[in-house]
């Protein structure tokens, strides 16, 4: 109908399945934060890392650029591939903190600023899929740079290599997405649940960040006081290093606490950040 | 006309304190106005109705969707605008309106179409590409209209739609609800405390007070029952006036000053007046047909409510 027909008219046409439309907000998500240079700049830097490694794993097969840049022959570049994939893991999983703090804040807050959430639940739209929808947003931006680039790297070397290596050292590659996942859940759900209770958007991000670094700090500080090992359980960065190191087959050091141990302090970091996200996303809240 | 709303002993409590109280009724108007004073439980009855508050007893449908099985449905086919500022800053109007289309079940591509023929409606169309954080709260209510039709619905909710607009921007939400309910596309439930904007687009009224129901009036029918009531303006001995008109058998009620209020009996015309008045020898200064007002009719429905409860079947149904 033109536009100049300005009269009330009822819609007939055909709408989408209702599973999908979780995704109408991830896609708002990221035309809003890709509005900025900066942050586009930024997640084109994060790319850079995953070439560098590409092309390592490429030169270690390459006699010829290995005999060009006057390597000792026989002596292969890269000797240590589960160090190597895991380092890239740990690049990367610091750049998602960063993408983290930069983008999270910029989801619910601005929903909650002018309080548009009973515009979103008025509709055919529960909490769970506004929730869903905001958390794939920031988790497959973080996806993108961490285990896809990762799982990448390892198709390469199996490639390169041939597909008894690939079976060898599958491990390596179950370490990538599960160690990967287990960061970009945690560090997905921390940023939502501040973007919920912190408004202002600058802060939230900070507070992304101090979580990781002031649970480090003061963890570390309970384990020298008290000469005991339940500090790390405020260190959620410590917990998902552990828990990756088990994913690539890394022996735990006798003052660290069990993998089990780590698993579910992370669990129990969901949980909460789950609970402050499901006391913040309502229509109304309610004054008993 | 098929019930729009039917309210079945709903109750809603938030922790001790019942907010709506065992409410019955049926509303089937194509406009209907929501009218209490603050605190009544207007809103919550319309969050109730969207689904957000669980009744603590009894249940309501809308359109003949169960608010307690079948909310999914209830929000498909309702469009809402609520009363407090709604709206996410740093987006323009069209792609928010877009937004709320999509999220509705549009696909994108008719999301962006109906969203500008929206904006369009309400009258924004030539602020439609500024940011929502720069409009004024005038704007902003019609963005909140804009975003309560994108997706078509048959039921649009409107609370408090004239809330802190100028008396332009008023009579424009108001013309815009008038032509809405004149479309015959869409039925409305209006949420006010302005009587007057109720009274220019509303044909049916409920009135709460204390969670309770306190008066269902059709505003038509009221209408026309209040064409017999007359007041008069007079000068002279009013007693035998009022006597011979009480013969006569109409009611009549002398206010003090010279002012009588009466209410015509069937049979009798308003030349009858005339001719007792002439034969009372009494100056007749001024005749009006005494419309009871809204106004009135919500200041006594308040007025009872406040009093010790009354049956709510009969308090709904009565007249005052």
């Amino acid at each position: 109908m033109a536009i100049y027909k300005r009269t009330y008219r009822a819609y007939a046409g055909a709408l989408t399945p209702e599973w999908s439309r979780f995704w109408v907000l991830t896609r708002y998500a990221w035309r809003y934060l890709f509005r900025s240079r900066v942050m586009t700049g930024f997640f084109i830097l994060c790319f850079f890392p995953a070439i560098v490694m590409a092309l390592g794993l490429y030169l270690n097969h390459s006699e010829s650029l290995l005999r060009l840049l006057r390597m000792p022959p026989g002596r292969p570049l890269i000797d240590d591939f589960p160090l190597y994939f895991r380092v890239f893991v740990q690049i990367q999983t610091g750049w998602a903190i960063l993408l983290t703090a930069f983008a999270a804040p910029t989801l619910i807050s601005p929903d909650l600023a002018n309080n548009a959430l009973p515009l979103y639940f008025c509709r055919p739209f529960s909490r769970a899929e506004y929730v869903l929808g905001k958390f794939c947003a920031i988790a497959w931006l973080m996806s993108l740079i961490t285990w896809i680039p990762g799982l990448i790297l390892f198709l390469i070397e199996v490639g390169l290599s041939g597909p008894a290596w690939g079976w060898t050292h599958l491990y390596l590659a179950r370490g990538i997405l599960f160690g990967s996942l287990a960061y970009i859940l945690v560090y997905s759900f921390i940023g939502l649940a501040l973007s919920a209770w912190v408004k202002w958007k600058p802060i939230a991000g900070a507070l992304v960040l101090g979580t990781f670094f002031l649970g480090a700090g003061f963890g570390a500080a309970i384990n020298a006081v008290l000469r005991t090992k339940n500090g790390y359980y405020i260190d959620t960065g410590h917990m998902l290093n552990l828990f990756m190191g088990t994913l690539f087959r890394v022996p735990a050091g006798d003052d660290e606490v069990s993998s089990v141990a780590a698993v579910m302090q992370l669990l129990a970091v969901c949980a909460l950040c789950l609970w402050l996200l499901s006391k913040k996303t309502r229509a109304f809240e309610v004054v008993r | 006309m098929s019930a729009l709303i039917e309210l079945q002993d709903l109750s809603v409590r938030f922790g001790n304190r019942t907010i709506l109280d065992h409410l019955n009724c049926t509303l089937s108007g194509r406009a209907i106005g929501l009218l209490g004073p603050n605190g009544a439980g207007k809103s919550t009855l319309i969050n109730s109705l969207l689904g957000f508050h669980k009744p603590a007893g009894g249940t309501a449908q809308v359109l003949g969707y169960d608010i307690r099985k079948q909310t999914k449905q209830i929000r498909t086919i309702v469009g809402y605008m609520p009363e407090n500022d709604s709206f996410i800053a740093n987006m323009t109007a069209v792609s928010f309106v877009r937004l709320m289309a999509e999220l509705s079940g549009l696909p994108s591509e008719a999301a962006l179409e109906r969203a500008h023929e929206a904006l369009f409606y309400v009258g924004l169309g030539e602020a439609r590409y500024r940011k929502l954080g720069t409009y004024s709260l005038g704007m902003k209510q019609l963005a909140k209209l804009a975003q309560a039709l994108v997706h078509g619905p048959k039921l649009v909710v409107l609370d408090e739609p004239t809330n802190g607009l100028d008396p332009p921007a008023r009579q424009r939400m108001i013309r815009l609800v008038q032509e809405m309910k004149d479309s015959g596309e869409v039925r409305i439930v209006l949420c006010s405390h302005l009587l007057h904007d109720v009274e220019q687009t509303c044909d049916e009224v409920l009135i709460l007070n204390q969670g309770r129901v306190v008066h269902y009036s059709n505003l038509d029918e009221e209408r026309k029952a209040n064409l017999r009531f007359v007041e008069l303006e007079t000068v002279g001995d009013q007693a035998p006036f009022a006597e011979a008109l009480i013969k006569m058998g109409c009611e009549c009620a002398l206010l003090g000053q010279g002012r009588v209020k009466m209410v015509l009996n069937n049979g009798v015309e308003i030349r009858d007046i005339y001719r007792v008045a002439g034969e009372r020898q009494v100056q007749l200064r001024r005749l009006n047909y005494r419309r009871d007002s809204l106004e009135d009719i919500f200041l006594k429905a308040v007025e009872q409510g406040s009093r010790p409860p009354v049956p709510v079947g009969s308090a709904a149904h009565g007249n005052l």
